[in-house]
C-alpha cells in the first residue's frame, strides 16, 4: 500500500503512541484487503458503546486510548449505550455498578472528541454525509443506510477500525469505497405489499438469508412510508446477512448508475415473508413491546401520538434526537410510552427485566434471541399498539 | 522447517506451540484472566495459551474478541504469537492494540506435529521444531 511521506511518519510514531497505534491497525487492515492507498473521511461514526457488549476488556482499552492523547480529527459520532443516558435508573435494568462503568465509556470517547450523540441513526440529526462521501461507520444498519439511501461510501467498520479512521481521518480504499464493489449482484423481485416496518424487516431477513451479496430490490407491491422504512430493511439484511448496500430501483440514488439487466433474479411473495412471521412467533404472550430498532425518527416519533401502548412499549431514540424534541418526548411518556434515550432493547441488559419481547424491527428479531435472551415475536407495528382514532390507518404510522 | 508468511502484527515471539484446527473467538473462547480455553468445542480446550504461540484458521464471532485480546495483554495472559491461515479483522486489529506478533498465510495442516514455534512478523517467516 502506498503511503505518504507524513503518513509514513505517523506510522513511525512522529506524532504520538495513539496515531501510530491508529496508523497500524489502517495499515494492516489495508494490507489485508488490498487497498492501494488511504482516503480521507468527511465523518466517521463509532460502534462499540454500551458496557453490556464491550465489557470491561472494552473500557480499559477506551480509557488506555483516551489517556495517550488520542482525538479524533473529523466529526465522529457514537452509538447506543447500555441503559438511559438521561436517567439510568429510569429503565430499571441495570445497577450502580453497570452505570459506573457505562459513564467511564461514554466519558472516554467524550475526551477523544468524539460527540456523544448516543444513537445508531447519525443521519437524522449529527451526522449527515453528501452523496458520494467517503466516511468510515461502524454500527451494521447505518452503514447500509449510508451506502444505500444516502449514497455515501464506507466499509463495514468494526468498533477499533472506526476509531482508527476518525483519529488518523483516513480510511483504506477497498471495498465499498470502489465503483467496481457497489454494483448489484441479485435482481430481487418483491411481489408482496410492504405496509409496516416490520414487513420491510421480514423481507430483510428473508433476502439476507440467499447469501445475496449486493441486492437490487423491485418492489412490485406497496411500499409504504419507503423513505423512512428503508432503514428496517438495510438493517435486517445486515444483522442477518453481513450486508454492506442495497439498491431499490427508482428510489436508491445509485440505482440505475450500473448495469443491471442480466443479473439472476429471485422472485419473493407474500408467502416467503411468513415464513419469516411464523418463526418468529414465541408461543406465549409479551411483557414488553420494543420499537425503535434502528432508532426513530422524529416523524415515527410523531406518528406514534396517534396510538397508545398496551403493554410495557418502549421506544428508543437517539441522545440527540431527544435533546432536539423533549416535548414531543415528555408528551408520549404521558401517553405511557417508555422512551429509552440514547439506547435500546438490544445493547442493554433487558434480560434482568423481561423474558418475552415483541417487535416491529426485523434486526431486533435477530439479535434478542441471543444477546437478550428473549423469546421473540415479530409483527405488526398496529398489532402492538392500539389505536387511538379508528380513522388511523396503517399508512399514518 | 522454516515456512513463509505474511507479516501483519510487527514483532517478534516465540514458545510452545499450539494448535487448533477450529477458527476461535476470543470473546466466549477464551478466559482473558486466566489465558485458558474455555470451549469445550475446541480442540485446546483446558489448554493455557499465555506464552505460547497460537495457530488457529482464523478468528469468529464478536468483534469485542479484539478487546478481549487487549485485556489478555494487560493481565499478561497473551499468547507470544499468533499463526493464522487467513487472518480476519478481529485477529488484525486484537494483535495489533495488544502488540501481539500475528503472520498468516501459513497452512495449519502444515504445522501438525512440531512442537516449538517461532514467529517473525517483521520478516515474515516461523520456523517450527
Amino acid at each position: 500500500m502506498y503511503l505518504t511521506k507524513e503518513e509514513e511518519k505517523a506510522l513511525d510514531g512522529e506524532f504520538g503512541e495513539a496515531i501510530e497505534k491508529a496508523m497500524q491497525i489502517l495499515v494492516a487492515l489495508g494490507e489485508v484487503y488490498g487497498a492501494d492507498r488511504l482516503i480521507k473521511i468527511t465523518s466517521a461514526h463509532i460502534s462499540g458503546v454500551s458496557y453490556k457488549t464491550i465489557g470491561d476488556a472494552g473500557l480499559q482499552f477506551l480509557r488506555d486510548m483516551a489517556r495517550l492523547g488520542a482525538r479524533v480529527c473529523v466529526k465522529t459520532t457514537l452509538n447506543p449505550c447500555g441503559m438511559d443516558a438521561v436517567d439510568w435508573r429510569s429503565l430499571g435494568i441495570v445497577d450502580e455498578e453497570f452505570a459506573r462503568n457505562q459513564k467511564a465509556i461514554i466519558e472516554s470517547y467524550k475526551q477523544m472528541g468524539v460527540e456523544t450523540t448516543l444513537t445508531c441513526t447519525p443521519y437524522y440529526l449529527s451526522n449527515k454525509p453528501d452523496f458520494g462521501d467517503h466516511i468510515a461507520w461502524a454500527e451494521s444498519s447505518a452503514v447500509v443506510y449510508a451506502n444505500s439511501v444516502i449514497g455515501a461510501r464506507t466499509n463495514r467498520e468494526g468498533a477499533p477500525s472506526a476509531l482508527a479512521a476518525a483519529i488518523v481521518g483516513k480510511t483504506p480504499r477497498y471495498g465499498y469505497h470502489l465503483e467496481e464493489n457497489r454494483k448489484a449482484t441479485e435482481k430481487i423481485i418483491v411481489n408482496a405489499d410492504l405496509e409496516d416496518p416490520a414487513d420491510f424487516g421480514a423481507l430483510g431477513i428473508y433476502v439476507a438469508r440467499l447469501g445475496v451479496k449486493v441486492p437490487y430490490f423491485i418492489l412490485k407491491g406497496k411500499a409504504v412510508n419507503l423513505r423512512i422504512y428503508a432503514k428496517y430493511l438495510g438493517a435486517a439484511l445486515a444483522a442477518e446477512g453481513s450486508i454492506a448496500m442495497m439498491h431499490i430501483e427508482e428510489f436508491t440514488p445509485e440505482w440505475d448508475k450500473y448495469e443491471h439487466e442480466f443479473l439472476d433474479k429471485i422472485v419473493i411473495d407474500k408467502k416467503d415473508l411468513k415464513e419469516i412471521y411464523e418463526e418468529k412467533s414465541c408461543d406465549a404472550e409479551e411483557e414488553l413491546v420494543a420499537l425503535g430498532c434502528p432508532h426513530l425518527s422524529k416523524e415515527e416519533l410523531k406518528a406514534l401520538l396517534n396510538y397508545k401502548p398496551k403493554k410495557p412499549t418502549w421506544i428508543s431514540i437517539g441522545l440527540d434526537m431527544y435533546e432536539k424534541n423533549r416535548d414531543l418526548v415528555r408528551t408520549l411518556e404521558k401517553i405511557g410510552y417508555i422512551v429509552a434515550k440514547g439506547t435500546c432493547f438490544i445493547v442493554s441488559p433487558i434480560e434482568n427485566a423481561f423474558h418475552i419481547t415483541a417487535t416491529n424491527s426485523g434486526k431486533a428479531s435477530r439479535y434478542l434471541p441471543s444477546f437478550c435472551k428473549q423469546c421473540v415475536i415479530l409483527r405488526r407495528t398496529d398489532e402492538l399498539l392500539v389505536s387511538c382514532d379508528e380513522n388511523t390507518s396503517k399508512s399514518n404510522l | 522447517m522454516k515456512i513463509r508468511a505474511r507479516a501483519i502484527s510487527k514483532g517478534v515471539g516465540e514458545g510452545p506451540l499450539l494448535i487448533s484446527d477450529k477458527p476461535i473467538s476470543f470473546l466466549g473462547d477464551v478466559d482473558p484472566r486466566t489465558g485458558i480455553i474455555i470451549n469445550k468445542e475446541n480442540p485446546l480446550y483446558g489448554k493455557k495459551i499465555t506464552g505460547k504461540v497460537l495457530a488457529f484458521p482464523c478468528g469468529v464471532g464478536s468483534t469485542v474478541g479484539s478487546y478481549v485480546m487487549y485485556q489478555m495483554r494487560k493481565n499478561g495472559t497473551a499468547p507470544a504469537a499468533i499463526i493464522n491461515e487467513s487472518a480476519e479483522t478481529i485477529i488484525i486489529v486484537g494483535a495489533i492494540i495488544s502488540n501481539i506478533p500475528l503472520v498468516d498465510s501459513v497452512r495449519i495442516t502444515e504445522l501438525k506435529g512440531f512442537k516449538y514455534a517461532v514467529v517473525n512478523a517483521y520478516e515474515g517467516w516461523i520456523e517450527v521444531t
